[in-house]
C-alpha cells in the first residue's frame, strides 16, 4: 500500500511540473553549462542573457506586432553533457513551450539539442559554438559567434602580415574538435599565404596532459619564427612557461581559448608579449561596447569575458529579430534571423545562406599582464 | 625521412618481434603436444627438467626484449638525434621518480591488504593542494626554507587522512569478500574527487571553505628555477629536486622495511595476515601506518609534481597519475617495493620516448604495457605469482 | 505447421506475460497522446526520458551479467557502449544514408546495424576477456578501465586512421572512416530509435539474459562468483564461462549503445567517458548484484531521479552523494538494496520431483 501511494505521488509531481504561459509573455530558453569544468562559461552565459532581457523589459517588454510583451527566460543547465543538453532541450521545447532557445556553450551539447529544436521548428542561436557542423543541422540553427576556420585564419594572416613569420610551428590538443579545427584551418592559410608550417605537433587530450616538453624540443629543433600555442588558456599557459624553460624565444600567439583573467596568472612572465585572436576587446571605443562594459562590471563586479559578450549579442539579435518578425511564429523568427544587419557589441553582424554570422575579429596583446587591444582583422 | 613515417615505420617494427615470439612460442607448444610420452616419462621429464626449463626459458625471453629495446632504440636515435635522446631520456627520469612515489605507495597498501587503492591518486590530488594553499600562505608571510615545510606538513596531513579513510571505509571490510573492499575504494574515489571540485559559490557554508572548486591553480614558486644547459640537454634544478627527493624517500622506505621493526611486521602481515593475528602483532596499527606511510609518498608525489609543472589543473588531476602509476607497480610486480621503483622508472622513459613519437602513442603506452605484461608476465618484473590456496 | 504449433503453444504458456507487456505499452501510448483516450500527460520530454530508461535497463541488466552473476569486476562498460553506439551510426549514418530510405528497409537496416554493433562489442569484449579473464580479478578491473579510454581514443584518432587507410590504398574505405568525425562527433544519426522499437528490444534483450542466468551455463557462472576454485574443482572451465559472460554482456552493450546513438542523434567520445561506466556501476550497485529487478528498478530510477530534482540544483552534489551512497551501502549492506531478490514472475518455477 505504501509503495503504491509513494509512486502515485512520483506521478503527481511530475504532473505539477507542467507549466503554463502567462498573458502578454514570450517564453525564451536558455541552456549552458552552470557545473561541471566549464561552469565559468556558463555562468557568464547565463548572466549576459539575463542583463539583455531585463534591459528590454525595463521598456515594457519587446514590441511584437504592436503588443509589448515581457521577457520570460527559462534557463536550463545542461552540465556540458550532451545528453542532458538532449533532455534539457527537450523539456524547454515540449514542457515550457519556449519561442526560441539561446544556448548552449559547447559545441557537442549544441550538436546534441539541434536536431531537437530542428524538428520542432523552434530558432536557435547559439554564442559560443564554434564547430561547423552547428549551423549545418538546419535552417533552424544560427550561430553568434565566428567559427574555428575563420579565426585559424585570423591568426594565421596576423602572424604573416604583422608578425612577419615565414614559418611557424603548431602545438593542439588532438582530443579536441576546437582546438583541432583551428589548427588545421591556420596551417591551411598558412600555407596559402605563403608560409611554411615547420612543426605540428599534438598532445592527446589537455585535461590528462602536463609536460609538454617532448613535443616543444622536436618544435625548438625545427627553429620556427613563431608559434602557435592552439589551446585553452591553462594549457597554454603551461606550454608557455615550459617553452621558456627550454630556451625557445620567439613569439607565441593563440586563440579566443587563451581569453580569460587567470591566463596571465598562470603563464606570468612567459605570456609576456604573446598575441591572440578575440571576438572583441573590453577598449573598444564604440558606445554600444562601452555601455555593456559598464553595465555588466556594475550589474556582476567583473569586466564582461567574451562569452558574456557573445551571449548578450545573440540576445540583442533575438530581441531585434523578433521584433521584425512581428509574430512567434518559428519560421518567421527563422527569416528575421537569416536577414539580421545588426551592430553588436562584437561588430556588425549580418548572417549568410547557412547561419553563420560574417564579422570581424580583434587581436590583443599580453602586456604588462593586461589585455590590451591591438587591432581588428578581417583576412 | 619525415615524422610521420618514422612513426607509421615504427609501429609496424614494433608489431613484428611480439607477433614473431608468440608464433614460436605457439609453435613450441604445439610440438610439445605431438610428442608421444607415457604420462609417467612426461612427469618425470617435467620434475628433472623443471627447474632448468624456467631458467632456460627466462634468459632467452630477456634477451629477446632486450634485443628488441636495444633495436628500437637505436632507431629512435637515428631519426632524432642523440641529444634528443638525452633529453627525452632525462624527462623520462624525472616523470619516473613521481609515478615512483605514487607507485610505492600502491604496492604497498596492496602488499599488505590486497587492496588497489583506488582513492590513492586523489590522495596525490590532495597533498598538491594542501601544499598550494600552505605555500602560499608561506610566501605571503615570507617564511624561510617553504619547500620543505610544505613538504613535510602536506606529507603529515594526507597521511592523516589516508589513515582517516582506512579507518572509516576499508576497515570494516578487511574480511568480507574483496569484491565489496574494491567497489568501496572505488566510491571514496570518486567522493573525494567530486566533493573537493565543487565550486564554493555553490556550496552552503561551512563546507565552501574546504572544497577548492574545478578550476586552475596556479602553484606558487617556492624555489627559485634554475636552468641548467649541459650539452644541448637543457635541465631544470627543479627537476632534478624531483630525482632527489625520490632517491632520498626511497633509501627511507628501504630502510624502514627491512631494517626496523614496524618494517618486519609490515613485512610479516603482508605475508600471512592470519598468522600474524595468531602472533599477536596488533594488525590495525601496523595497516594504519602502512597507509599512512604509502599515502604521505603519495602526498610527496603531489607536492613536487605541482612544483614541478607549476599548476594544480583541477581535482581530478590524481585520476591519470595514478593509473600510469599503478601500471607500473603492476609492471614491477605488484606487492614488491623494488618491483614498483623498477617498473615506474620504465614506465617514465618510455611515456616519453612514446609522446615524442606520436603523441596518441604515449597516451596509450601506458596500456600497451599493461596487456603485454598480464599477456607474457602477469606476476610483472619482479613479482612471484602465488597461487591461491584452498 | 510444427512450428505454429510450438509458437501457439509458447503464446499459451506466457499469455500472461505477454499480455502485461502489451498493456504496459499502450498505457505509455495513451498518455503520449497517440490514442486520444485520455489528457496528454507524458510529452515528448518524458518519453526521451523514459526512453533513456530503457536503454539503461539493458545496459545495467548487460553489466549485471558480468559483474554480479559472474562475480567479476569490469568498470569499462561504456566502451562497449561505444563501440556499438560508433558502429551502429557508421551503418545508419555513413554507409547506407537511413535518412533517405522508405519505413520497412529503413528498420531492417536499423536492427541490422543494432546487431552489428553488438557483434563488434562482442568481439573486442572477447579480445580483452583472453588474456584477462585468466588472472585473479583486480585486473581485470584496470584492463576494462584502460579499455575505455584506449577505445576513446581510437575514436578521437579517426581521422589520423584514416589517412593511414588512405595511404594503403583502400581509399573509399578511408573516406568513410574519415566521416566518423573523431573528436568532432558524429552528428546527423537519423532518429530511427521509435518508442516501441526500443522497448520490444528492452523486453527481448532481458528475456535473453534472464534465460542464460536461469540455464546451466549460468548456473556454471554463479558458481564461479561463489567459490572460483571450488567451481574449477568440480570440472567447470571458469575461464570459458567468463568469456562467454563477458562477450554476452559487450553484446548487449553494443545494442544498448547502438540505441542510444539513434535516441541522442549526435555522438562523441566525450559522451562514453569513464563517468558513464560510473554510472551503470552504480546503477548496478544500488540495484543489487545478482538481481535482475534490482537492475531494472535503480536503473529506471537513478535515470528519473537528476531530471526531477532539476528544480533544486541538485547537479553538482549527484556526483558527490552518488559515490557516498555507494559507500555506505557497501559498509553496511554489501549485497545492494535488492540483494539477490527478484520479481516472482522472474524466476522459473522449481518443478517438482515426485
Amino acid at each position: 500500500m505504501n509503495k503504491k501511494l509513494l509512486i502515485l505521488l512520483i506521478l503527481v509531481c511530475f504532473l505539477f511540473s507542467v507549466s503554463a504561459a502567462s498573458a502578454e509573455e514570450i517564453k525564451i530558453g536558455g541552456v549552458a553549462c552552470l557545473t561541471g569544468a566549464a561552469a565559468t562559461y556558463g555562468a557568464s552565459t547565463k548572466n549576459a542573457c539575463i542583463l539583455a532581457f531585463e534591459a528590454v523589459n525595463a521598456e515594457g517588454g519587446v514590441d511584437i506586432g504592436g503588443t509589448k510583451y515581457l521577457i520570460n527566460y527559462i534557463f536550463e543547465d545542461d552540465q556540458g553533457s550532451p545528453e542532458v543538453a538532449a533532455n534539457a532541450f527537450r523539456k524547454l521545447i515540449d514542457q515550457d513551450e519556449v519561442v526560441a532557445i539561446l544556448g548552449s556553450v559547447m559545441s557537442s551539447c549544441t550538436l546534441a539539442g539541434a536536431p531537437i529544436a530542428q524538428d520542432a521548428g523552434i530558432p536557435v542561436i547559439s554564442p559560443t559554438s564554434t564547430a561547423v557542423q552547428v549551423t549545418l543541422t538546419g535552417d533552424y540553427i544560427f550561430r553568434a559567434c565566428f567559427l574555428d576556420p575563420f579565426q585559424g585564419a585570423v591568426v594565421a594572416t596576423f602572424s604573416t602580415n604583422d608578425l612577419k613569420a615565414k614559418t611557424a610551428a603548431v602545438i593542439f590538443d588532438n582530443a579536441n574538435d576546437y582546438t583541432k579545427g583551428l589548427a588545421e584551418s591556420f596551417k591551411e592559410s598558412f600555407e596559402k599565404l605563403g608560409g611554411k608550417v615547420v612543426a605540428y605537433e599534438s598532445f592527446a587530450d589537455e585535461s590528462k596532459t602536463f609536460d609538454f616538453s617532448a613535443q616543444l624540443t622536436k618544435i625548438k629543433s625545427a627553429n620556427p619564427d613563431v608559434i602557435f600555442l592552439d589551446g585553452y588558456y591553462s594549457a597554454a599557459a603551461l606550454m608557455a612557461k615550459q617553452a621558456r624553460g627550454l630556451g625557445i624565444t620567439v613569439p607565441f600567439v593563440g586563440a579566443d581559448g587563451w581569453d580569460s583573467a587567470e591566463f596571465t596568472k598562470l603563464g606570468g612572465e612567459a605570456v609576456e608579449g604573446g598575441y591572440f585572436c578575440n571576438h572583441y576587446s573590453p577598449e573598444d571605443p564604440r558606445p554600444i561596447v562601452q555601455n555593456f562594459v559598464k553595465k555588466y562590471t556594475e550589474t556582476y563586479g567583473a569586466t564582461p569575458d567574451a562569452l558574456a559578450t557573445l551571449a548578450y549579442d545573440a540576445a540583442l539579435i533575438l530581441i531585434d529579430s523578433l521584433h521584425r518578425a512581428g509574430s512567434m511564429d518559428g519560421a518567421a523568427i527563422r527569416d528575421a534571423i537569416s536577414a539580421t544587419d545588426l551592430e553588436c557589441v562584437s561588430g556588425q553582424i549580418t548572417y549568410n545562406e547557412v547561419g553563420d554570422p560574417i564579422k570581424k575579429a580583434a587581436i590583443i596583446k599580453v602586456e604588462d599582464g593586461k589585455f590590451v587591444f591591438q587591432k581588428f582583422v578581417q583576412p | 625521412m619525415d615524422i610521420e613515417s618514422v612513426s607509421t615505420t615504427g609501429h609496424c617494427l614494433l608489431q613484428c618481434p611480439v607477433v614473431l615470439y608468440k608464433a614460436v612460442k605457439l609453435f613450441s607448444t604445439k610440438l610439445g603436444k605431438k610428442r608421444k610420452m607415457t604420462k609417467k616419462q612426461l612427469y618425470d621429464s617435467m620434475n628433472n627438467n623443471i627447474l632448468t626449463y624456467n631458467k632456460l626459458t627466462n634468459w632467452k625471453k630477456y634477451l629477446f626484449i632486450s634485443v628488441i629495446i636495444l633495436f628500437f632504440l637505436f632507431v629512435y636515435i637515428l631519426s632524432f638525434g642523440t641529444q634528443a635522446f638525452f633529453q627525452q631520456l632525462v624527462n623520462g627520469i624525472q616523470l619516473g621518480s613521481i609515478y615512483a612515489l605514487i607507485a610505492l605507495g600502491y604496492t604497498m597498501i596492496y602488499g599488505i591488504i590486497k587492496l588497489i587503492n583506488f582513492a590513492h591518486g586523489d590522495l596525490f590530488m590532495f597533498g598538491a593542494y594542501i601544499s598550494c594553499f600552505l605555500g602560499n600562505y608561506l610566501v605571503a608571510h615570507n617564511i624561510g626554507f617553504p619547500f620543505i615545510i610544505v613538504l613535510i606538513f602536506s606529507m603529515f596531513v594526507t597521511a592523516l587522512l589516508g589513515m582517516a579513510i582506512e579507518k572509516i571505509a576499508y576497515k570494516p571490510l578487511r574480511f568480507k569478500p574483496r569484491l565489496a573492499a574494491l567497489i568501496t575504494a572505488l566510491g571514496v574515489s570518486l567522493f573525494l574527487e567530486n566533493f573537493f571540485a565543487l565550486s564554493p559559490e555553490n556550496v552552503p557554508f561551512p563546507l565552501n571553505k574546504i572544497v577548492f572548486g574545478p578550476k586552475y591553480i596556479p602553484f606558487p614558486a617556492l624555489i627559485a628555477e634554475k636552468v641548467y644547459n649541459i650539452g644541448g640537454v637543457t635541465i631544470n634544478n627543479i627537476k632534478i629536486l624531483d630525482v632527489v627527493i625520490t632517491i632520498i624517500l626511497m633509501v627511507g622506505l628501504q630502510y624502514i622495511v627491512k631494517k626496523t621493526m614496524v618494517g618486519k611486521a609490515m613485512r610479516a602481515v603482508a605475508f600471512n595476515k592470519d598468522a600474524c593475528l595468531m602472533m599477536g602483532i596488533n594488525i590495525d596499527n601496523i595497516i594504519s601506518i602502512t597507509f599512512g606511510i604509502g599515502t604521505s609518498l603519495a602526498a610527496a608525489a603531489g607536492t613536487l609534481f605541482a612544483l614541478t609543472y607549476g599548476q594544480l589543473q583541477s581535482p581530478y588531476m590524481g585520476i591519470w597519475p595514478g593509473l600510469k602509476a599503478f601500471i607500473a607497480a603492476v609492471l614491477g610486480g605488484i606487492g614488491s617495493i623494488p618491483g614498483a621503483m623498477l617498473g615506474s622508472y620504465v614506465m617514465g622513459i618510455s611515456e616519453t620516448f612514446a609522446t615524442s613519437i606520436n603523441s596518441n602513442f604515449g597516451y596509450s603506452i601506458a596500456f600497451i604495457i599493461l596487456i603485454v605484461v598480464l599477456i607474457f608476465k602477469p606476476a610483472g618484473l619482479l613479482g612471484k605469482f602465488t597461487k591461491e590456496k584452498v | 505447421m510444427k512450428i505454429i504449433k510450438n509458437i501457439i503453444n509458447l503464446i499459451k504458456k506466457y499469455y500472461k506475460f505477454i499480455l502485461i507487456t502489451v498493456l504496459v505499452y499502450l498505457l505509455f501510448q495513451i498518455f503520449n497522446g497517440s490514442i486520444p483516450i485520455a489528457p496528454r500527460l507524458l510529452t515528448r520530454y518524458y518519453m526521451q526520458i523514459i526512453m533513456f530508461a530503457l536503454i539503461n535497463i539493458i545496459m545495467t541488466v548487460s553489466l549485471n551479467l558480468i559483474n554480479g552473476f559472474t562475480g567479476q569486476f569490469s568498470i569499462g562498460h561504456a566502451g562497449f557502449m561505444c563501440i556499438g553506439a560508433y558502429t551502429s551510426a557508421y551503418f545508419t549514418t555513413i554507409l547506407f544514408k537511413a535518412a533517405n530510405m522508405a519505413y520497412f528497409p529503413q528498420l531492417v537496416l536499423f536492427i541490422f546495424s543494432l546487431i552489428m554493433g553488438g557483434l563488434v562489442a562482442a568481439f573486442a569484449g572477447y579480445l580483452i576477456g583472453l588474456p584477462t579473464l585468466k588472472l585473479r580479478g583486480d585486473y581485470l578491473a584496470i584492463v576494462t578501465l584502460a579499455f575505455g579510454e584506449v577505445i576513446r581514443s581510437i575514436v578521437r584518432s579517426s581521422d589520423e586512421i584514416a589517412a593511414f587507410i588512405n595511404q594503403i590504398g583502400l581509399v573509399k574505405f578511408s573516406e568513410t572512416i574519415a566521416k566518423l568525425n573523431g573528436p568532432r562527433g558524429l552528428s546527423t544519426i537519423p532518429a530511427l530509435s521509435k518508442f516501441w522499437l526500443v522497448y520490444i528490444i528492452c523486453i527481448i534483450s532481458v528475456i535473453i539474459m534472464r534465460n542464460f542466468i536461469y540455464s546451466t551455463h549460468g548456473r556454471a557462472c554463479l558458481s564461479i562468483r561463489e567459490n572460483e576454485v571450488a567451481a574449477e574443482t568440480m570440472g567447470i572451465d571458469t575461464t570459458r564461462y567468463k568469456i562467454i559472460a563477458f562477450s554476452m554482456s559487450a553484446f548487449f552493450a553494443g545494442v544498448g549503445g547502438g540505441l542510444f546513438a539513434h535516441v541522442l542523434r549526435f555522438i562523441h567520445p566525450e559522451n562514453f567517458s569513464f563517468i558513464k561506466s560510473i554510472d551503470y556501476l552504480i546503477y548496478l550497485y544500488a540495484g543489487g548484484m545478482g538481481s535482475i529487478t534490482g537492475s531494472i528498478i535503480a536503473a529506471t530510477g537513478l535515470t528519473i531521479l537528476p531530471e526531477f530534482l532539476r528544480v533544486i540544483n541538485f547537479q553538482q552534489w549527484r556526483m558527490v552523494i552518488y559515490p557516498l551512497f555507494l559507500v555506505i551501502l557497501m559498509l553496511r549492506k554489501p549485497d545492494g538494496i535488492f540483494g539477490n531478490r527478484e520479481f516472482s514472475f522472474l524466476v522459473p518455477k522449481k518443478k517438482e520431483v515426485n
